[in-house]
């Protein structure tokens, strides 16, 4: 009896998490594997029959389809764009915010972590009154030193620059906690060295810091990268993918396709796509870290 | 101590500048929805906008729950938070027995929580769909607890956590007698409390914001979160600036206060969490 409680004891603590990890994440990967090569819509919910195996025939598609393929390379825009500005932007906050150690620091660590903690939809709310083009703060103040209207969210290209400011503004909070606790174990011993060598501080920036740095660089890049992949909040609540097409990603094209138009099938072979990308993407920035 | 020195008070004094201009700018939305939201319908219109309500009003918040059933949304938003805490304490039950026991597939379950923890929200979402619609669980409140309730992160940072707990303190406990459940909750989980105070705030700060999901599972109002509510109350009063800006201040501020009251163990949480 002993013998079989201490077998079963392991099970009961990871159990209740494991079964439902099972259920709700384990097996849709599966699932969604399976249907990607079916044409599964809204009738094979209904009706199971209904569904037919049709091999590689969505991805085909999907790389015929415009609408796509303006997703992808929208998608490629947010990262080029995206990632370099939230990773520097989340040092030079921390940089700064590491010259001190007192009220300075821990004060506005918090005021700029806190647009990472608050909710997309009351923020989408917030900034499409800020980028109102009649009623918006930011033409009024441009309005002030006589420049013209900006189109925020009415022209493509300027709706996805706007798009990343916010998504930059939000993010910046939790990689700039990771830079600030990698940038507080180097050893003040290093600087003390440099300067009786008579570094300047750029010297002791790229030199020192920088390299002792390269770890929390690496985990901010590729978890900002694979975020960025992603991207779909932002696009979802405030421009549905708008104008012309112009701010749709492929996380938002999935969500279309599997739950505006029901094309379960075809929206689970856009998310392998999607997940291809990014293990791609992550696999590519594993073998430059090796290089180094 | 900091480890590169600002060499005079001039230096410190620009640093301390760019901060206070960056924090403005980053602190800029949320100044002007509290600010628009205490302004009457005429005035968060006016052109030019002015800075600070002339007439402050309360009108918007009242009517939130007067008539935008925002009390039922509220509601709905704190059981999601509630539940969430259940989850937490599966995840913890979890990083505790990958992390102190040794059975057998131990290392096939834990490679199989890794997995999940890799796979993108998007590609889980319509299986997840259709798995919740053939339980019957769409449009319910469980269909939007369940798929949330645990996540492979938080059961890996609990578990590198627990693997530091001294093994020699459990077999103290044991040869005193003490039940497996027991050591648990009266052993582990005090020993825990850094861990487990920071996975609680950001596991409420979570479920408090909770969107996407309850959007797709629920079609009935009266499951609505506040997020999901605060989204349509958007798509109906497109123009209605004061209302939508009380809407979205009733959701940020409580979150923004708990983090103000817990921010310290947040942060103290990434370093025992081993993300340096």
């Amino acid at each position: 009896m002993n013998k079989f409680k201490s077998t079963i004891t392991p099970y009961l603590f990871i159990g209740p998490a494991l079964i439902l990890l099972l259920i709700f994440s384990f097996a849709p990967i599966l699932v969604a594997l399976a249907i990607s090569f079916t044409d599964m819509n809204l009738s094979g919910l209904a009706n199971w029959s209904q569904i037919h195996f049709i091999g590689l025939e969505n991805f085909i598609k999907l790389f015929h389809d415009e609408t796509f393929r303006q997703a992808m390379l929208n998608t490629l825009i947010y990262v080029v764009i995206g990632v370099p500005s939230a990773v520097i932007s989340s040092f030079v906050i921390a940089l700064l915010l590491n010259f001190f150690s007192n009220w300075v620091s821990s004060t506005f660590r918090v005021i700029f972590y806190v647009p990472s903690i608050t909710n997309i939809v009351a923020i989408a709310v917030v900034w499409m009154f800020l980028y109102n083009q009649e009623y918006g703060l930011f033409n009024y103040l441009l309005s002030l030193i006589d420049v013209d209207a900006v189109p925020w969210l009415e022209d493509p290209l300027v709706a996805k620059l706007s798009l990343i400011l916010i998504a930059v503004w939000k993010s910046n909070g939790i990689s700039m906690l990771i830079f600030l606790a990698a940038l507080q174990t180097i050893p003040r011993m290093y600087y003390e060295a440099a300067d009786i060598d008579g570094a300047n501080r750029f010297q002791k920036l790229t030199k020192i810091t920088l390299p002792s740095m390269s770890f929390a660089t690496f985990f901010v890049t590729v978890t900002t990268l694979i975020g960025w992949l992603q991207f779909f909040e932002e696009p979802f609540v405030i421009t549905d993918g708008g104008p012309l097409n112009g701010t749709n990603s492929i996380a938002l094209f999935i969500y279309q396709e599997g739950f505006q138009y029901s094309e379960f099938g075809y929206g689970a072979a856009a998310s392998f796509v999607l997940f291809a990308l990014i293990i791609v993407a992550t696999l590519v920035q594993f073998k430059f870290r090796k290089t180094d | 101590m900091t480890a590169m020195q600002l060499k005079n008070n001039f230096e410190k004094t620009i640093v301390i500048a760019l901060l206070f201009v960056g924090g403005i700018l980053v602190s800029l939305p949320f100044i002007w929805m509290i600010l628009s939201s205490l302004k009457t319908d005429k005035e968060v219109l006016s052109i030019p906008p002015t800075l600070f309500p002339q007439d402050p009003t309360f009108q918007h918040y009242i009517e939130l729950f007067q008539n935008l059933n925002f009390d039922v949304y509220l509601v709905n938003t704190l059981i999601i938070v509630f539940f969430s805490m259940f989850g937490l304490l599966f995840n913890t039950m979890a990083g505790y027995g990958f992390g102190k026991f040794q059975f057998r597939f131990k290392e096939t379950w834990f490679i199989i929580v890794l997995i999940t923890m890799m796979i993108p929200g998007q590609v889980t979402m319509i299986p997840t769909y259709l798995i919740l619609n053939e339980m019957e669980l769409t449009n319910t409140m469980a269909g939007i607890i369940l798929p949330g309730l645990i996540a492979a992160f938080n059961i890996f940072l609990i578990r590198q956590f627990m693997v530091t707990i001294p093994d020699d303190l459990i077999e103290a406990a044991k040869l005193d007698g003490a039940g497996q459940f027991y050591i648990f909750f009266k052993l582990i989980l005090p020993l825990s409390k850094p861990i487990l105070a920071v996975q609680a705030i950001l596991t409420f700060i979570a479920a408090w914001n909770s969107f996407l999901w309850p959007l797709i599972i629920a079609n009935d109002q009266s499951l609505y979160t506040l997020s999901v509510g605060l989204a349509l109350l958007q798509d109906e009063n497109v123009t209605n600036y004061g209302l939508q800006m009380a809407g979205s201040a009733f959701m940020v501020i409580p979150i923004v206060i708990i983090f103000l009251i817990f921010q310290k163990y947040i942060v103290e949480g990434f370093n025992v969490s081993g993300i340096k």
